[in-house]
C-alpha cells in the first residue's frame, strides 16, 4: 500500500476527529449555539468516499456535516469560524454547525431537513448530466432518512432519468435515539434500491479502504453510464445524537466494540506496522497545530455587523 | 373594458395581436428556452400530453425530451431535483399542475430553494421558476381551491408574482425565468383561454411593480392575479353609480411596489383591497397594516379588505359563490369606505 495515501487517509480523519473535540469543548463554554452534531466515529465514511472523487463532482450531506465538508478539502479556521457564528467562517456566519458550505470545493451543504437533501443532491447530478460534463453527485443521509418521502423520491427519479448519482447512507444505527430494528424491517438498507431498481452495495464503514473501493465502483458507474447507485455503509457515532444526547439508550459495551475497530486507530497501527511510525507522529503534531491555529483564528475573527442581517437573501 | 386599457405602457411595440394566456406562457417560455440553452421545463404532463392546461403546446416537438421532461407525479422529488440543478448552474422551470399540489414540495420551496443563499452567504443562487395555477375555479371542491399566494410571499427569499392579463403574464413571466432567485408565479385555471392584447417579439415587464389598470379619484381598488377582472368589472359599476374608481394591479407580491400603492392611495385617500386569500394571516390585512401605518394621514376612512371567508372551499356553486369576493361585496366595502 502506498505511503502516500495511507498518511493522506489519517491525516484527513484525524482533522475531523481532532477538529470535533475541540468544537465539543467549544460548546461546552457555550462559545457555539444552536445544535452540534458530532461526526466523531464516522470518519472512515467521509474520508474514504471523497478521497476517490474528481474536483468536479458534488458533495452534498445533511446536518451532521463537518466531516464532509473537511474531507473534501474545507479549511479548519472557516469551519471553526462559522461554529463560532463569525464573519470568516465558511457561510460567512449566516449558516451554523449544520449548514457549512464550500463551493470552490463542490461542497454543497450541509442541510437540515431528514432527507430533503436526498433529491436535490440528484438535482446536481441532472445538472451535470445535462452539461454534458463527467461529474457525478454523492450525497450523504443517516439511516433516519431512509422512511421519508424526499428519499423515496428521490431515488425513484434517479433511476427512472438515469442520474449520475452516489447515495450513501451512513447507518449509525440510531435515528436520534430510536434504535434502527424500530425504524426499518430489515437491517438490511440498501435492499432499498431493489425497488426503484438500481445498484446497491453494503459496505462495513469502520473499513475505510472498503468505502474507497465501493464508492469508486459507484462514482465510475454514475460518470460512465449514468446510473444511480445506493451505499449503505453501517458505522457508528461514539458521542449523542448532538450534543444535548447523553446517549443512554446503548450501552458501553457497544460503543467500546466500536472503539476497537476505530479507523484512526488501525490506519494509525497499519502506518506503524509499516515503519512509518515517525510519519505518523509527524501527521499528528500537524493537525494538532492547524486545529489549535483554526480555534484561535475563530476566537479572534470578528461577529458580522448588524447591518447586514439581511444581506444574502436576494441575489 | 377595452383592451386598449388592458394594455399597458411598459414597452412600445408596433403589431400587437390578441392571443390567449395559456399561448403567452408558452411564447414566454419558448422564446426564453432558445435565448438560453439552460432553461428547462419540468412537470406532470407538460412534454407529451402538452401541459394539463395547453400551457407547453408544441414544446416538446420543438425542444426535446432533454429539455421538456415529464415527470411523475412526485413534486418533491422533481421540484428538489429542479432545485439542485439550479444550484448547479441550470434555469428551471418547474410546472405544477396547480399549486395545490405544491404543498407536497413546500419544504422543498420553503426550506432549501427560499434558504440557499442566506444560509450560504451568496455562494449558491437558486434561480428556478415554480409556475402553476391557483386559486379558486369553479367547483373543484376543497382541495384544488386554495389561495396560496399570500403564503408563499409570507416567506424571504422568495419572489412572489401574481399577474393577470396575458401581456403581463408573457412579460413577466420572461422576466422571472432570467431573474436570480426563487419565483412562485401564480396562473388561474379560469384565466387560461382569456385573451388579450400581446404585441409579437420582444419584451419584458419588470418584477416588483404594479401597474394601474385604471384611473380614478374617489377610491383605489388594490389586487392581483385574476380577481383583476373582477375589480375592473367593479369599477366600471361603481362608475355607473358616480365613484370613480382607481385600480391597482400590483403584479407581484414580493417585492412589493409600495410606491405605486401609495401614490394612488395618496390621491383617492381611500382604499379597497380585494383578495382571494382568507382574511386571518393574510396578505391583503399586510398590505392593510401598511397604508395605515405609513401613510396613515392620507386616509379619509378606514382601509376596507374582500377576502374569502373563512370556511374551506365548499363544491356547490350555490356556496362558492358565497365564500368568494364578489362585485356585491366590493361594492358594499366601497360604499362603506366612501360613505
Amino acid at each position: 500500500m502506498e505511503q502516500e495515501l495511507l498518511s493522506d487517509l489519517y491525516r484527513q480523519m484525524l482533522r475531523i476527529r481532532r477538529f470535533e473535540e475541540e468544537a465539543a469543548r467549544l460548546y461546552t463554554e457555550k462559545k457555539i449555539g444552536g445544535f452540534l452534531h458530532l461526526y466523531i466515529g464516522q470518519e472512515a465514511v467521509a474520508v474514504g468516499a471523497l478521497s476517490v472523487l474528481q474536483k468536479n463532482d458534488y458533495v452534498m450531506t445533511a446536518y451532521r456535516c463537518h466531516g464532509h465538508y473537511l474531507a473534501r478539502g474545507g479549511s479548519a479556521r472557516a469551519g471553526m469560524a462559522e461554529l463560532l457564528g463569525k464573519e470568516t467562517g465558511c457561510a460567512k456566519g449566516r449558516g451554523g454547525s449544520m449548514h457549512f458550505f464550500d463551493i470552490e470545493n463542490r461542497f454543497m451543504g450541509g442541510w437540515g431537513i431528514v432527507g430533503a437533501q436526498v433529491p436535490v443532491a440528484a438535482g446536481l447530478a441532472f445538472a451535470e448530466k445535462y452539461k454534458g460534463s463527467d461529474g457525478v453527485a454523492i450525497v450523504f443521509l443517516g439511516d433516519g432518512a431512509i422512511n421519508i418521502g424526499s428519499f423515496h423520491e428521490g431515488l425513484s427519479l434517479s433511476a427512472l432519468w438515469n442520474l449520475p448519482v452516489i447515495f450513501v447512507i451512513e447507518n449509525n444505527q440510531f435515528a436520534m435515539g430510536t434504535p434502527l430494528e424500530k425504524t426499518a424491517p430489515t437491517e438490511d438498507l440498501s435492499i432499498r434500491a431493489l425497488a426503484y431498481p438500481m445498484a446497491r452495495e453494503t459496505v462495513d464503514g469502520h473499513d475505510i479502504f472498503a468505502v474507497r473501493e465501493t464508492i469508486f465502483a459507484a462514482a465510475k458507474r454514475a460518470r460512465e453510464q449514468h446510473l444511480p447507485t445506493l451505499v449503505e455503509a453501517k458505522t457508528y457515532r461514539y458521542r449523542g445524537h448532538s450534543m444535548a444526547d447523553p446517549a443512554k439508550y446503548r450501552t458501553a459495551q457497544d460503543v467500546e466494540a466500536w472503539k476497537a475497530r476505530d479507523p484512526i486507530k488501525v490506519v494509525g497501527e497499519t502506518m506503524e506496522s509499516l515503519g512509518m511510525k515517525a510519519l505518523r507522529e509527524q501527521i499528528e503534531q500537524d493537525v494538532e497545530l492547524e486545529i489549535q491555529d483554526a480555534v484561535r483564528f475563530a476566537e479572534e475573527s470578528p461577529f458580522p455587523a448588524p447591518e447586514t442581517a439581511l444581506d444574502y437573501t436576494y441575489v | 373594458m377595452s383592451n386598449a386599457m388592458l394594455n399597458n405602457s411598459d414597452t412600445n411595440t408596433e403589431t400587437v395581436r390578441e392571443i390567449q394566456i395559456r399561448d403567452a406562457l408558452q411564447e414566454a417560455m419558448s422564446e426564453e428556452m432558445l435565448r438560453d440553452e439552460r432553461v428547462f421545463l419540468v412537470g406532470e404532463e407538460v412534454g407529451g400530453y402538452n401541459g394539463a392546461y395547453k400551457c407547453s403546446k408544441g414544446m416538446l416537438d420543438q425542444f426535446g425530451a432533454k429539455r421538456v421532461i415529464d415527470a411523475p407525479i412526485a413534486e418533491n422529488g422533481f421540484a428538489a431535483i429542479g432545485i439542485g440543478a439550479a444550484m448547479a448552474g441550470l434555469r428551471p422551470i418547474v410546472e405544477f399542475m396547480t399549486f395545490n399540489f405544491s404543498l407536497c414540495a413546500i419544504d422543498q420551496i420553503l426550506n432549501t430553494a427560499a434558504k440557499a443563499r442566506l444560509m450560504s452567504a451568496g455562494a449558491i443562487s437558486c434561480p428556478i421558476v415554480f409556475r402553476g395555477a391557483g386559486g379558486a375555479a369553479f367547483q373543484l371542491g376543497a382541495q384544488h381551491a386554495n389561495s396560496f399566494d399570500g403564503f408563499y410571499a409570507y416567506t424571504p427569499g422568495l419572489i412572489v408574482v401574481a399577474p393577470a392579463t396575458p401581456y403581463d403574464m408573457k412579460g413577466l413571466l420572461k422576466s422571472s425565468i432570467r431573474n436570480d432567485n426563487p419565483v412562485v408565479f401564480f396562473e388561474s385555471e379560469l384565466t387560461y383561454g382569456k385573451r388579450g392584447p400581446v404585441p409579437e417579439g420582444e419584451y419584458l415587464v419588470p418584477i416588483g411593480k404594479a401597474d394601474i389598470k385604471r384611473e380614478g379619484s374617489d377610491v383605489t381598488l388594490v389586487t392581483w392575479s385574476k380577481n383583476l377582472f373582477l375589480v375592473l368589472d367593479t369599477a366600471e359599476e361603481l362608475a355607473q353609480q358616480g365613484i370613480s374608481a382607481e385600480v391597482v394591479d400590483l403584479r407581484t407580491l414580493r417585492p412589493l411596489d409600495k410606491e405605486a400603492l401609495f401614490n394612488s392611495v395618496a390621491k383617492t385617500h381611500r382604499c379597497v383591497i380585494v383578495q382571494e386569500q382568507h382574511e386571518v394571516a393574510s396578505y391583503g390585512a399586510y398590505l392593510s397594516h401598511l397604508i395605515s401605518t405609513e401613510i396613515f394621514d392620507e386616509l379619509d376612512a378606514p382601509v376596507g379588505l374582500v377576502s374569502t371567508l373563512e370556511a374551506p372551499m365548499p363544491y356547490s356553486k350555490a356556496l362558492e359563490v358565497v365564500l368568494l369576493p364578489g362585485k356585491d361585496r366590493i361594492i358594499e366595502k366601497v360604499k362603506s369606505v366612501c360613505s
